[in-house]
């Protein structure tokens, strides 16, 4: 593993970019570049170099890291202590970076159970776009001096600031895990998944597809054994794997032609009849969908449930995110206060 | 009263004139919130009673340019809800109202005057509770909760506030209803809700939350290890995060507030021993039973002179009586106290405590501590004589002391009571002058003409500067052009 500060080098390049009013894309390990609108600047900002682990107490349960560290290297330290991030990031290849993965916020399966990337957030430093280095949040668990800026990093994508390091809260591993199968229909499938949700169990990650519901258990294993015996239903003997690949979306499902949609809604909610194909993952609360229904039909299916759907691969993605019209001022007020001069990202998010 | 009789008006068309108090003798209530420290004596209190009057007069004040604090419960310990002078204060008790309870989906929709624990108790013929529970939780409100990101004993577990709301409708300065989050976990574009949650009033007006419900564990058993010595205590709590347990609580009680506990409720404490440690674990049956191996194993490890485990119920609350019972405990030693709240990394705490034994001796102070030692938010009690002149004085003194202290080894001036009007100061010791003109560029975004609870939680470098924690060197101040001082 390297380790590099690279802080001054950013610091200036975001002081010249300033000076010129010349937009930055600010770029980690480029394995996310498919998510969001698209970056209409020239000049790259790369954080690649800016790397390495700063701080780690396994008692504290913190980890502090500079951007650029690729999260692999994260992922290796913490598991020499048998700890995790708990949000289970997704890294789509093996270049991500940590800023990246704070950035665009992205949780795995765990998350329903565990919390988010931006519950996991606890401080971070940032430049802002008058190229002042700031610090928010901290290292401890409970903190609430000053306003939340750590977490409105989470899933900004970089359009607010550009992270020079974070600490994150990290969670012990489970002692034991185990995952069960069950052939079921979708709807079977998603009233027995808020069921579950609804008992004191120690559930880990709840998916649907292919008309297989699949639960995962975490914890001591008599507890998982005990949980087990309850829900019933197939041992897969391949259960790491099978979470692995729905996380980094190399199931098939995620290979099918079409646009890929992504569903934030609540777990037992019943959307309208669109098109196409769909995934349920965190229990209910997250479906993705292959559809050809077009862009409104599916934001407006969302909204009906009170949720919202962004496009997560597709052809045209000038509708990728639908901001709310009496939220867009108030967003594109919030980013001209960290970056007045619309330094980075630009095109990034809708407003 | 600097109000003009005009508005006032304005305010009774709106909320009705029972909902209007302008006479002196009834404002008085208003004065102050939990930190009876500081007064002052509102010029007007509007107390809507349904939630479209919220808009409303905030759209009121924002014309009249008339600044606004807003009220839940008044049980906030650092001076959030204290009135400013010129202003009003928004009281939201009146709106009380549980909207419902979703078991299906596990949330609860709730207007912002709603007490903490009675959401639990909707919720629980579902099986179901709210995990978030301040100690105020019989009084405190849910829009308090929010505004304060609020924690409590079962925080290390189950998060703060922040992880636990899925939506706010927010009432903007300008009278717009804006709805943050969503029914999902989690929201498009920025992050406004987490932004929201913490904010300490000085963004919008909470009119409506949605929650999180979790399915309320089917066991919960409680140890409690006595120990020779407070470094071993706090050894004792590196010891069980670092092997990977998580009690859903794991509080610490020093000598001083072990003796004044027992001596109030006779809880059956160890009074001899420097500390005592309470170690809740829940969950599913197999799941408690395995922790509480681990749980015991560790501490008698770390030294533990004696360990209890809780037989029954009746003794488990009997040991929980003593901890909830400690800030009137001490209440009945000391003529008034003061409490603190700061957070640092766990493996400081016995280091920590020893400094702020030594800092209270040079004040001639006593301090108590009983704490969330799990996730290290400390709440030092500081004893003092209100009717002694200076004594006052001298316990925020101490307190400030302490609360730099926290800063120094790597923590903060705040773990769940918020910065308010009491923690100015120190905001100027935790943070640099970029970062508090950054906090204000992001307040004015939602409040050009900051209205909404003015000079709390985040100060003018101005007065960092009077207070002289502020050291500006020429070039780094980011706006030297602009005149501040």
């Amino acid at each position: 593993m390297t380790n590099a500060d690279m802080s001054d080098v950013v610091v200036e390049q975001i002081r010249q970019a300033g000076a010129a009013r010349r937009p930055l894309r600010i770029v980690g390990g480029n394995s996310k570049t498919f998510y969001g609108g698209a970056d209409t600047a020239d000049t790259v900002l790369s954080l690649a170099e800016h790397r390495g682990i700063i701080a780690y107490e396994p008692s504290e349960l913190v980890i502090t890291a500079r951007a650029g560290t690729p999260l692999a290297d994260i992922n290796e330290t913490l598991t020499e202590h048998r700890q995790m991030l708990g949000f289970e990031p997704p890294a789509f290849g093996t270049r991500a970076t940590l800023g990246g993965t704070l950035a665009c916020g992205f949780s795995g399966p765990r998350r329903p159970f565990a919390g988010s990337a931006r519950d996991f957030m606890l401080g971070c430093r940032i430049v802002n776009g008058r190229a002042e280095t700031l610090n928010f949040g901290g290292r401890v668990i409970k903190n609430v001096a000053g306003f939340d800026v750590s977490r409105l990093m989470v899933g900004a994508l970089g359009t607010l600031g550009v992270l020079l390091e974070a600490s994150l809260r990290v969670l012990p591993m489970p002692e034991a895990e185990l995952t069960l199968a069950q052939s079921l229909a979708e709807d079977q499938a998603l009233a027995a998944m808020n069921r579950l949700q609804g008992q004191s169990l120690p559930l880990s990650a709840l998916s649907h597809h292919d008309g297989r519901l699949r639960v995962r258990l975490s914890g001591a294993e008599t507890a998982v054994a005990a949980a087990a015996a309850r829900i019933g239903g197939e041992i897969l003997g391949d259960g790491p794997e099978y979470w692995h690949a729905l996380r980094e979306q190399a199931l098939a499902f995620f290979a099918e032609t079409g646009d890929l949609w992504r569903l934030s809604v609540s777990p037992a909610a019943l959307l309208s009849a669109l098109p196409g194909r769909q995934l349920l993952d965190w229990g209910g609360a997250l479906r993705w969908l292959k559809t050809d229904a077009p862009a409104e039909a599916v934001h407006a299916a969302a909204r009906a449930v009170g949720g919202h759907a962004v496009l997560w691969r597709g052809a045209d993605k000038t509708a990728w995110l639908s901001a709310e019209p009496a939220l867009a001022g108030l967003q594109s007020r919030l980013c001209a206060a960290f970056d007045p001069y619309g330094l980075f990202n630009p095109g990034r998010m809708p407003f | 009263m600097t109000i003009a009789s005009s508005f006032i008006r304005l305010c009774r068309q709106i909320v009705g004139d029972a909902n209007v108090i302008a006479d002196p003798a009834l404002l008085r209530v208003y004065e102050c919130d939990a930190l009876a420290a500081y007064t002052q004596l509102p010029d007007l209190v509007v107390l809507p009673d349904s939630v479209e009057q919220i808009p409303a007069v905030l759209r009121l004040c924002h014309v009249h340019q008339i600044p606004v604090v807003a009220r839940g419960a008044g049980t906030g310990l650092s001076g959030g809800a204290l009135p400013v002078p010129g202003g009003i204060v928004l009281g939201l008790a009146k709106l009380n109202r549980i909207l419902g309870v979703d078991p299906i989906n596990r949330t609860a929709t709730v207007q912002p005057g709603v007490r903490n624990l009675a959401i639990s108790e909707a919720a629980r013929p579902h099986g179901l509770y709210y995990p978030p529970d301040p100690s105020s939780q019989i009084a405190c409100s849910i829009g308090g909760n929010i505004a304060e990101n609020a924690g409590g004993v079962h925080c290390l577990k189950y998060g703060l506030t922040v992880h636990n709301v899925l939506q706010i409708k927010l009432a903007t300065i300008t009278g717009e209803l804006l709805t943050l989050g969503g029914s999902g976990l989690d929201g498009a574009g920025y992050d406004l809700l987490a932004l929201a949650i913490g904010s300490e009033g000085l963004l919008g007006v909470v009119v409506e939350a949605t929650l999180r419900l979790l399915p309320t564990p089917p066991r919960v058993q409680v140890l409690l290890a006595a120990f020779a010595t407070i470094e071993q205590a706090g050894a004792a709590v590196a010891d069980i995060i670092g092997a990977g347990l998580i009690p859903a609580g794991l509080e610490l009680m020093d000598n001083a507030a072990i003796r004044a506990t027992e001596a109030f409720v006779h809880a059956g404490y160890p009074v001899e021993a420097a500390a005592i440690l309470l170690c809740e674990l829940d969950g599913q049956p197999e799941q408690v039973d395995a922790d509480l191996a681990r749980a015991e194993a560790l501490l008698r490890a770390a030294g533990a002179s004696e360990i209890r485990v809780a037989a029954d119920a009746a003794q488990r609350q009997r040991f929980w009586a003593g901890r909830k019972a400690a800030f009137p405990a001490v209440g009945r030693i000391a003529s008034d106290y003061y409490c603190m709240d700061g957070t640092i990394p766990r493996r400081h705490l016995a280091a920590v405590l020893a400094e702020i034994a030594t800092l209270a001796e040079r004040y001639g102070l006593s301090v108590v501590n009983v704490f969330h030692a799990g996730d290290g938010n400390l709440h030092p009690l500081i004893l003092y004589d209100a009717g002694r002149p200076g004594d006052f004085d001298k316990a925020e003194a101490l307190g400030g002391d302490i609360l730099e202290l926290c800063v120094r080894v790597g923590g903060t001036i705040t773990g769940e009571h918020g910065v308010g009007h009491e923690k100015l100061p120190q905001m100027c010791v935790q943070f640099q002058a970029a970062e508090l003109e950054q906090f204000h560029a992001l307040k004015q975004a939602f409040d050009p003409d900051g209205l909404l609870n003015p000079g709390k939680a985040v100060p003018t470098l101005h007065r960092c500067a009077e207070l002289g924690k502020m050291h500006v060197h020429g070039g780094r101040l980011p706006h030297p052009e602009l005149e501040r001082f």
